[in-house]
């Protein structure tokens, strides 16, 4: 290991306490405070459901029915079964990113682990949907799609697109989470935050490509059908 | 001199990855910019979905580079041969 005495690696992971033997980790304490949010405010909103919405309620309504434009757009399906898992994924990795806006808080997703565990549930997502899309047997077909050859070359993609999905979303918070306290500590006041101002902007853009390239590959793995609602502008 | 030959190569490795893989996708946004002010200048009008398209697709490209990045702080970081 180089030490420095400046910068501390962005790859290690600080413990904040244990419970038993198990070492709870900062990022998770983040990712559960998200978790309560993302509930509480789920609850709180939710509580009294109208036909004429109230302010929560309506605000909530154009979230949904912004996601499931933009699975209609992008997948060609129709979007009732797949809101959850990707307003969900969108969600959560807008607000992970952003929580760097609160102070002394890391965003969960500058660690690889948190990326992971969302690359994981999006590969058993793709082979969710696409086994319930298509049965087993015609799920196992698709690796054969174009020809027999093709096989070695679509399972290693298999995996590869999930392990790019993970890499991207982490070296991109990462990096900038990284630059922010290089800059931070040579020059203090003031000078990190237009690069802060670029960080908020590169994770909702980062939130958006994890969210609409695990709708691309959700879609890929679901049969041919005709498409419903028209192309989007 | 503490410094190994290791460390001393490893640095130069990490400047290396991200100096040279900094170029690739230096040229590529440079042309998705410019395909996009020609197509924007062309059709003024369709400017919010060139513009949305145009973002994504500069993440992905510039992707590439952050892929540098990360290669270049495992190894000054997460060095597998130090220790």
């Amino acid at each position: 290991m180089i030490e420095s005495p400046v910068i501390e690696s962005p790859l290690m992971i600080n413990t904040v306490f244990k419970i038993g033997p198990v070492p709870i980790t900062a990022p998770v304490v983040v990712t559960w405070g998200l978790m309560m949010l993302f509930a509480l405010s789920g609850l709180l909103a939710t509580r009294r459901l109208a036909l004429a919405p109230n302010r929560y309620q309506a605000a909530l309504e154009m979230i949904v029915e912004a996601i499931e434009d933009q699975i209609r757009s992008t997948m060609r399906v129709e979007p009732r079964p797949y809101v959850p898992i990707v307003g969900t994924l969108f969600l959560f990795i807008l607000l992970a990113n952003w929580s760097s806006l609160v102070p002394g808080v890391e965003p969960p997703t500058a660690h690889i682990e948190t990326d992971a565990a969302l690359g994981v549930i999006v590969f058993a997502a793709i082979i969710y949907f696409g086994i319930r899309a298509r049965g087993i047997g015609g799920y196992l077909k698709t690796f054969a799609e174009p020809s027999v050859v093709m096989i070695p070359l679509n399972l290693v993609e298999t995996f590869t697109r999930t392990f790019s999905l993970i890499v991207r979303l982490f070296g991109n918070v990462m990096s900038g989470v990284f630059i922010i306290g290089i800059v931070l500590s040579i020059a203090g006041l003031l000078v990190p935050i237009p690069l802060m101002a670029l960080e908020l902007l590169i994770g909702a853009i980062q939130a958006y490509i994890f969210t609409v390239l695990a709708m691309v590959f959700i879609g890929s793995a679901l049969a041919e059908r005709p498409a419903v609602g028209k192309e989007r502008e | 001199m503490t410094m190994n030959w290791t460390q001393i190569i490893s640095i130069f490795a990490a400047a290396m990855a991200v100096s040279f893989g900094a170029i690739g996708p230096a040229l590529g946004e440079g042309r998705a910019v410019a395909a996009a002010m020609e197509a924007i200048a062309r059709q003024p009008e369709a400017v919010g979905t060139i513009s949305r398209t145009l973002f994504v697709g500069l993440a992905m490209i510039e992707t590439m580079a952050i892929y540098c990045l990360v290669i270049a702080l495992l190894v000054l970081f997460a060095n597998p041969f130090i220790r």
